[in-house]
């Protein structure tokens, strides 16, 4: 288990260095700087500006100084746009936010998703059944640009039972409503992986001797069933987590939250290739992890994927 | 009182198309210590008989009928009752041993937890046991084997590891559905081999299917052929190998190659296996049948009995089958 | 048992079986596809939509650019859907007639959608199917590739590309082909090679069959089944992706709309009232990708009943 682990980690440290080099060359590729989008600024400010952000180095030279900060230091450099602030304050600020109700987002998910979907297929044709496939097909259509608004206007507008946006230091308030808008298609998602994977599994022979051996049914789907029929859900989870995180940018714009998808966003108008850049590596760097972590329960479930 | 007895059993499937039949009618029973063989071709019904015993039929399937065991229905049993039953009186093993195990369970667990449900045993006495039965069976090094998962294993090793799983509470009957139909033929010869010792150490009765009439031979007091969801004779097996009273039961004999003859063309039996949502009337066998007689396809014939403990579902009787099949 | 005159009997009961039509996998297909009515009614409906997107435009009584400078700043009290007033969707924020953007937005998101996914599956099939059939070395580095590009959070370098190239339908299709392509990639491979297992493929390599055309005859056909299938489920999840984008301002420009873009818009008037402004946009956006996932759906249930 460890090489295996040693092995993807060695595939990880590549990608992110590809990462960095894709990020940097649109950059710099890019028309505009930072510093040319309002006024016209005199050339002898702009040399200087320039010079004070490293600006005038050849692009090599940048990548080569901001990855030797990034890897010795965890500095990510100062920001463009906020003069008064380094990335790693403005990452600071907006990760903890999404953080939170990421990880909210995702339980949600899991839990409601897998409950939902076992269900479902335990009672497979009954009206439970045919409830939750209507659910789930319903929700998925339900991505969180089109569900936050939904629930603002019904739980804000009519109800007035909850704040419409805001994070307030996350008082569970302001915190429900993001994660049901972005936990909702994903959770239907899980939900129909998980139906149609227990399914599956519950068809299989070995279930068919599980249940001759006498075996309780609720034995029979939590200690035989439900793990192989987890494992597709695993799968899923990866580029379920990643849509999280973009989604959020969504969640941040809607209920000004403040997350880093809020900054990533402003940043890219703003073009303050420091924040983007930061950002951009630490959602890559999550990604990575998240594949890293899947894998390694995936693996762990299945015994036969040994290394 | 036999052990088991299947009175009028009748399993039926809702399909698309309508309900079907899988078996029509079938009675038989199994005493203690009795190996009963149930022989017939794909689709004759054979393990969805089996299946019907242990409740063990797919969502669409019912049974109707009784299938008492020791006395008791099994049939009118709530889920938790047959529960007590299933492993603890009556044991099953499967025909492919490669995915009848759980894949990701370890053997030890998957051994154990009969005996910690059935028997309340703890974990630590019930892998002791389990390492005793696998021992039994001839797994080689168990104690340190029993803790590997099933695709470390054969699929020879893997259907002995079934069959010391069904076998850990001492069940009274074991049903083993094509127990080595799966596995190349050296194997199935230990298997039988194994089998043959496992009953005479624990007393068990056995219901062995088939459809390989090679393995019944040696391994069965009795047997029961079954064409169409229905019974066409019984009896004890050197009698009916010897001298089959059942144009079918023939027509399975002679189309054994045999290395003691001459044969230049490979027997057959002509025509389809049955539909089975659109049997005849009468003998389900009729179409295929040599001696058909103009009224077999409409008026089924009734098991009647052959002196000897023998029955047959047949119109013509034992001497005009003689006189009529050839090679008989 | 009688002894059989082998030949002509043999002959005879053979050649009755093969009098018995024989079903192929296809017209099972159809059939069980036919049988599903969550399907169907999702066919029924997406056919609908599109005649919608068509031509619908048709019985709409205003230019979709037209502004109706006669609601300027009543739009809550006038605006609203009437038969009257001709706008039969009422109109949106800057006065135009919803019912003519709804049907451009209708289209041009069906566009997007369907030219998405037929990219995804077209790159991600070819290469799919190209690593999985060579296999080996080849076989490895490419999907090393597909597995390296995954874990890039090509969201956030899309949103990075449409900001710093500017905002183009050019660029919303070649960001939405460059994410898309992976996963078709990963099934195709997957599917190859099972297919390049079984033993009809070997049967076929092993009586002589060109390459060429045991990729044509045997590979691609039982190809096309989990590619059909995976395509129609990819079109909502294009239409939901450029949904997205447009939502956050970056997508399709004006005066090109989509159902996204005009979501977007009519959240940001729901305080005023409006209403419509979001509802008309939403419903046609939810009725469309339940419409693809039934249909799905009744696809993956036609060609691969294990799911039942």
């Amino acid at each position: 288990m460890f090489s295996f682990i040693v092995r993807r980690l060695a595939v990880a440290i590549p990608t992110t260095l590809i990462l960095v080099v894709i990020s940097f060359v649109l950059m710099y590729a890019a028309p505009g700087g930072p510093f040319n989008s309002e006024r016209p600024v005199p050339e002898q400010v702009m040399a200087n500006l320039e010079a004070k952000y490293g600006l005038d180095q050849p692009m090599w030279r940048q990548m080569v100084t901001y990855v030797w900060g990034v890897v010795t230091q965890f500095d990510f450099g100062p920001s463009f746009q906020y003069t008064d602030r380094s990335v790693n304050d403005v990452i600071a600020q907006g990760f903890p936010v999404t953080l939170t109700y990421g990880m909210w987002s995702a339980v949600v998910a899991m839990v409601v998703g897998v409950s939902l979907g076992v269900a479902a297929a335990v009672r497979q044709n009954s009206v439970l059944d045919y409830l939750a496939v209507g659910i789930t097909i319903g929700a998925q259509a339900l991505p969180n640009f089109v569900m936050a608004p939904i629930l603002v206007l019904i739980f804000t507008l009519w109800l007035g039972w909850l704040p419409g946006g805001g994070w307030n230091g996350g008082q569970w308030e302001y915190v429900i409503m993001p994660v049901i808008a972005l936990s909702t298609s994903y959770m239907a998602s899980i939900a129909r992986i998980t139906r149609s994977s227990m399914l599956e599994v519950l068809n299989s022979n070995f279930i068919r001797t599980a249940q001759a051996k006498g075996l309780p049914m609720r034995r029979v789907i939590f200690r035989h069933a439900l793990k192989p029929a987890l494992l597709p859900v695993l799968s899923y989870l990866g580029p379920a987590m990643v849509g999280m995180i973009t989604g959020s940018v969504v969640i941040d714009i809607i209920f000004s939250t403040g997350g880093i998808g809020q900054f990533f966003v402003n940043s890219a108008f703003n073009r303050d290739y420091a924040v983007i850049m930061g950002i951009t590596l630490l959602v890559g760097v999550l990604t990575i992890s998240f594949n890293l972590i899947v894998d390694v329960l995936y693996a762990w479930i299945d015994p036969k994927i040994r290394y | 009182m036999a052990l088991l007895d299947v009175s009028d059993l009748t399993v039926t499937f809702q399909t698309n198309d309508g309900p079907v039949n899988a078996v029509n009618g079938l009675d038989f029973t199994v005493a203690r210590k009795e190996t009963l063989a149930i022989v017939g071709e794909s689709g004759s019904g054979k393990s969805q008989t089996a299946f019907a015993i242990m409740g063990l039929l797919a969502r669409n399937g019912g049974a109707t009928g009784r299938v008492a065991f020791e006395g008791n229905d099994l049939l009118s049993l709530s889920r938790r009752q047959l529960n007590k039953v299933r492993s603890n009186q009556i044991g099953m093993i499967f025909q492919d041993p490669m995915t009848s195990l759980n894949p990701y369970i370890r053997v030890s667990d998957q051994m154990a937890e009969v005996l910690q449900l059935h028997k309340g045993l703890s974990k630590r006495d019930a892998i002791a046991q389990a390492v005793q039965m696998l021992d039994a069976v001839r797994i080689p090094d168990a104690k340190s084997r029993i803790s590997m998962y099933p695709h470390e294993f054969s699929g020879g090793m893997r259907q002995r590891i079934m069959i010391a799983m069904a076998l850990l509470c001492r069940p009274r009957l074991l049903i083993a559905d094509e127990p080595t139909t799966a596995l190349d033929v050296t194997v199935q010869a230990q298997i039988m081999k194994l089998l043959g010792e496992i009953r005479e150490e624990f007393n068990t009765a056995v219901i062995l299917i088939t459809h390989d009439l090679g393995i019944v031979a040696d391994f069965c007091d009795r047997t029961l052929v079954l064409y169409g969801g229905q019974i066409m004779e019984e009896g004890p097996t050197a009698p009916i190998f010897a001298d089959p009273s059942h144009p079918y039961t023939a027509g399975l004999l002679g189309a054994v190659p045999r290395l003691d003859r001459e044969m230049e063309v490979l027997q057959t039996i002509s025509g389809e296996p049955p539909d089975m949502s659109n049997l005849p009337a009468g003998c389900p066998f009729s179409p295929r049948c040599e001696i058909v007689r103009e009224h077999c396809p409409t008026v089924k014939p009734g098991l009647e009995a052959l002196g000897d403990s023998r029955r047959r579902a047949c119109h013509a009787s034992p001497a005009e089958m003689k006189q009529e099949m050839r090679d008989v | 048992m009688k002894l059989a005159q082998p030949d002509a009997k043999m002959l005879e009961e053979v050649g009755h079986l093969a009098e018995v039509q024989g079903r192929s996998l296809w017209a099972d297909a159809r059939a069980r596809f036919l049988r599903n009515k969550a399907a169907l009614a999702g066919l029924v409906v997406l056919v609908l939509i599109c005649l919608f997107a068509a031509f619908g435009g048709l019985i709409a009584q205003y230019e979709r650019d037209f502004v109706d400078f006669s609601l300027m700043g009543a739009n809550a009290y006038q605006g609203s859907p009437s038969i009257a007033t001709g706008h039969y969707f009422g109109v949106d924020v800057d006065g135009r007639d919803l019912y003519a953007r709804t049907v451009q937005g209708t289209g041009i998101s069906l566009l997007v959608g369907i030219v998405g996914a037929l990219v995804a599956v077209v790159v991600g099939t070819l290469y799919g199917a190209t690593a999985g059939y060579i296999g080996g070395r080849v076989d490895s580095i490419m999907m090393r590739t597909v597995d390296v590009l995954m874990s890039i959070p090509f969201m956030f370098v899309l949103i990075l590309m449409l900001v710093i190239f500017g905002r183009s339908i050019l660029m919303l299709f070649i960001g939405i082909g460059l994410i898309s392509w992976l996963d078709m990639a990963r099934i195709a491979r997957g599917q190859t090679l099972t297919i390049k297992n079984k033993e009809f493929v070997e049967a076929a390599v092993a009586t002589g069959v060109k390459p060429l055309t045991i990729i044509l005859r045997h590979v691609v056909p039982n190809l096309l089944g989990i590619v059909i299938v995976y395509a129609t489920l990819l079109v909502p999840q294009m239409i939901i992706f450029e949904s997205f984008i447009s939502y956050l301002g970056l997508g399709v420009q004006e005066p090109n709309t989509s159902l996204g873009a005009l979501m977007s818009l009519g959240t940001k008037q729901m305080n005023n009232g409006t209403l419509w402004m979001l509802f008309y946009p939403l419903f046609f956006f939810l009725i469309t990708l339940f419409a693809f996932f039934f249909v799905g759906d009744g696809l993956r249930d036609a060609l691969d009943p294990k799911d039942r």
